[in-house]
């Protein structure tokens, strides 16, 4: 990636300015998508995935299905300690979600290479879009789209795990709490640990605030990392932020429901359930260079000064693939 | 070296069960306490009939120069006990009084607890698997997992002023399997099993000869501390229904207490404050330091021993006299 893609914070507002809602456009290939050497993946132009494992499991064969089904019933499987279902998250749950990822959201995904094959590493990304979106794309795109077919481990809130189905799926999907155990436990089993550090503040952000960074929690994955070594991959993720422009957040029905925030959009709740349909928005997922936790001096996770320097590198790294990413997209539909 | 063990709760299957493994052991004289007879007698077992709740206990343990008690006296149910208040005080008073006659026993030098996983809690904010030092995040508020929060500081305490006696204290999963009757095995073999709506909590078990052994290590081995004992992995609710063969019905969290209050009226199974919380938000266990403790570890994982459960059942419905039958038998 080119070193001089900074931009002053000014220039990035005005290009943040031009990505809101326009009219849906041909996409079009832009000459700095092509400079760029990163790997790419995806569907090729027949639209044809490769893969063959992944064909098995997208599989409409009845045969399998009800092979599968009956040993559902049965209680033939097996989960892990956090309660994921790998099975049923690759058979099921993932399929759920794929459409939206191919054929809604049009996700592409650069920086894979970036993403280990077979050891812990933590993802950190940017959050958006007032439904968290953003987190199962990215679990779609390693998933599908890495060599190694990753699970995304996540760590959440504990008010997904205290909201019932929620909490429930979440669980069945590899996901945790997030929590110093949790993370330092997955990271040290080798699992691909995913964070959102700006959690709600990020996704309950008004659409004036796109792709601006929140302020990234008490640094606390950062803590984790040093303390198991694996390294910090900052991710961006552009494409969220116009799912759903929450021109208005209303902290009254917030607090009579018990949410973080009740986001106002120019659809929702007006049009009720119709209103949760996220808008069309073209998606760029783009793994960067891995942020090195190993070579600190044995106590630095417990030295506040090391992790917040830590936190600010891997919040200004995505910060800057952010406004990179959104100088080279042609439009938030194309 | 002759081991003098005395063993609290044996009336009741597990504490009749370890009683009689313990005197497996020719080179142990074996004492079993409760206060009513077991069904069956214990082979190499003497019984004595004795409240824990009162001294006699200490005279007991003097003449006999008791030199290891395992206390497995703590009940789980008020159903057991015939009232919550009556469970409290053989629980917690019960403790007390038996740590006072340890106390004041010279001749005692091990004591071994088997106290409960649910002393961690369980809710939202749980870490996946707890380790022994964790504290709990939703602090049990009720019943027995209180009284055992309330065991274990008595115990601590009892550790502190006898720093020359070892305490092993097994924080033990939900036991279950083909034999043993607990308030999980009750609640998990009712004709319908209720549920709680959009909850799907990871439940981990041991199985009854684990939580034997384990015990018996802890005598064995002479453990001092405090160790988690789990079947390996974890099972989520809805797959132990499946395996078990119950249909569930998935009640909305706000119905569950008015609920379970009815099935425990009908003296069907225990499903009140904690047991809620752990089938609504799950509990899970580290339990990589008992093998370094006890040179343990469990043979049943957790599905095993849901495994064994299932077919137990399935032999006993298609028997004759059906229903499940409690039973103390020898090892």
């Amino acid at each position: 990636m080119p070193e001089d893609s900074r931009l002053s914070a000014s220039k990035a507002a005005r290009l943040v300015g031009n990505t809101g809602p326009q009219p849906l456009r041909r996409p079009v290939e832009t000459p700095e998508q092509h400079e760029q050497p990163e790997r790419r993946s995806g569907p090729g132009a027949d639209g044809v995935w490769s893969d063959i494992e992944l064909a098995e499991l997208t599989t409409t064969d009845p045969e399998t299905w009800a092979e599968f089904i009956r040993r559902r019933m049965s209680g033939d499987y097996q989960v892990d300690d956090f309660g994921f279902d790998p099975e049923l998250t690759d058979r099921v749950l993932l399929g759920l979600v794929r459409p939206l990822y191919r054929s809604w959201f049009r996700v592409e995904v650069t920086g894979l290479e970036n993403v280990p094959d077979d050891s812990g590493a933590l993802i950190v990304a940017n959050h958006s879009g007032v439904i968290a979106w953003d987190s199962l794309m990215t679990q779609v795109a390693l998933h599908d789209e890495h060599p190694a077919h990753r699970h995304l481990r996540m760590l959440g809130a504990n008010l997904v795990f205290s909201t019932p189905f929620l909490g429930e799926l979440a669980r069945k999907a590899g996901h945790t709490l997030a929590c110093h155990p949790d993370a330092e436990r997955l990271l040290t089993a080798g699992e691909l640990v995913g964070v959102w550090p700006e959690g709600f503040k990020g996704i309950g952000k008004p659409f004036a605030q796109r792709y601006k960074l929140q302020r990234f929690g008490r640094g606390g994955f950062v803590t984790a990392a040093l303390r198991t070594g694996a390294p910090i991959i900052p991710t961006a993720i552009v494409g969220a932020e116009e799912t759903y422009p929450m021109i208005a957040n209303s902290a009254l029905l917030a607090r009579v429901i018990g949410l973080p925030y009740f986001p106002i959009t120019p659809t929702f709740p007006w049009l009720g359930p119709l209103g949760m349909v996220p808008l069309p928005s073209k998606w760029h997922i783009h793994f960067g260079e891995p942020i090195a936790t190993d070579g600190y001096p044995e106590a630095s996770a417990d030295d506040p000064m090391v992790v917040f320097n830590l936190t600010d590198e891997v919040r200004e790294q995505i910060q800057q693939t952010l406004y990179r990413l959104l100088v080279a997209r042609p439009s938030a539909f194309g | 070296m002759k081991r003098t063990i005395l063993v609290t709760g044996v009336s009741r299957y597990l504490g009749g069960r370890m009683a009689a493994l313990l005197a497996a052991d020719p080179a142990a004289e074996v004492i079993g306490v409760d206060v009513v007879a077991p069904q069956n007698p214990i082979p190499g077992v003497a019984f004595v009939r004795a409240d824990i709740r009162n001294p006699v206990i200490a005279k007991v343990m003097g003449e006999a120069r008791v030199d290891t008690v395992v206390h497995m006296g703590v009940i789980a149910t008020p159903k057991q006990a015939g009232g919550r208040s009556t469970m409290k005080e053989i629980n917690v008073i019960g403790t007390m009084q038996l740590l006072a006659a340890c106390q004041r026993t010279p001749a005692l030098k091990h004591l071994v607890v088997k106290s409960t996983a649910a002393v961690y809690g369980a809710g939202p904010r749980d870490p996946a698997l707890f380790t022994e030092d964790m504290e709990p995040r939703h602090r049990p508020s009720s019943g027995w997992a209180k009284d055992s929060v309330e065991v274990e500081a008595y115990v601590r305490g009892f550790s502190r002023r006898r720093s020359d006696v070892t305490v092993a204290t097994l924080r033990l999963a939900n036991v279950i399997g083909p034999a043993v009757r607990t308030g999980m095995t009750e609640y998990l073999t009712l004709p319908v099993v209720p549920t709680v709506l959009g909850f799907d909590p990871r439940l981990q078990f041991v199985h009854e000869d684990d939580a034997l052994a384990a015990i018996g290590r802890a005598v064995e081995v002479r453990a001092h501390g405090t160790v988690n004992v789990a079947g390996a992995g974890v099972v989520p609710l809805s797959q132990v229904l499946r395996i078990l063969g119950r249909p569930g019905i998935a009640v909305p969290a706000g119905l569950v207490p008015y609920l379970g209050r009815a099935i425990a009226s009908r003296g069907l199974a225990d499903l009140s404050g904690e047991m809620i919380r752990l089938l609504t938000y799950g509990r899970a266990l580290d339990t990589s330091a008992a093998a370094a403790l006890l040179g343990f570890s469990p043979r049943w994982t957790s599905l095993a021993a849901v495994e064994d459960l299932a077919a137990a059942r399935t032999d006993r419905s298609a028997s004759p006299v059906g229903g499940p039958v409690r039973e103390v038998r020898s090892a």
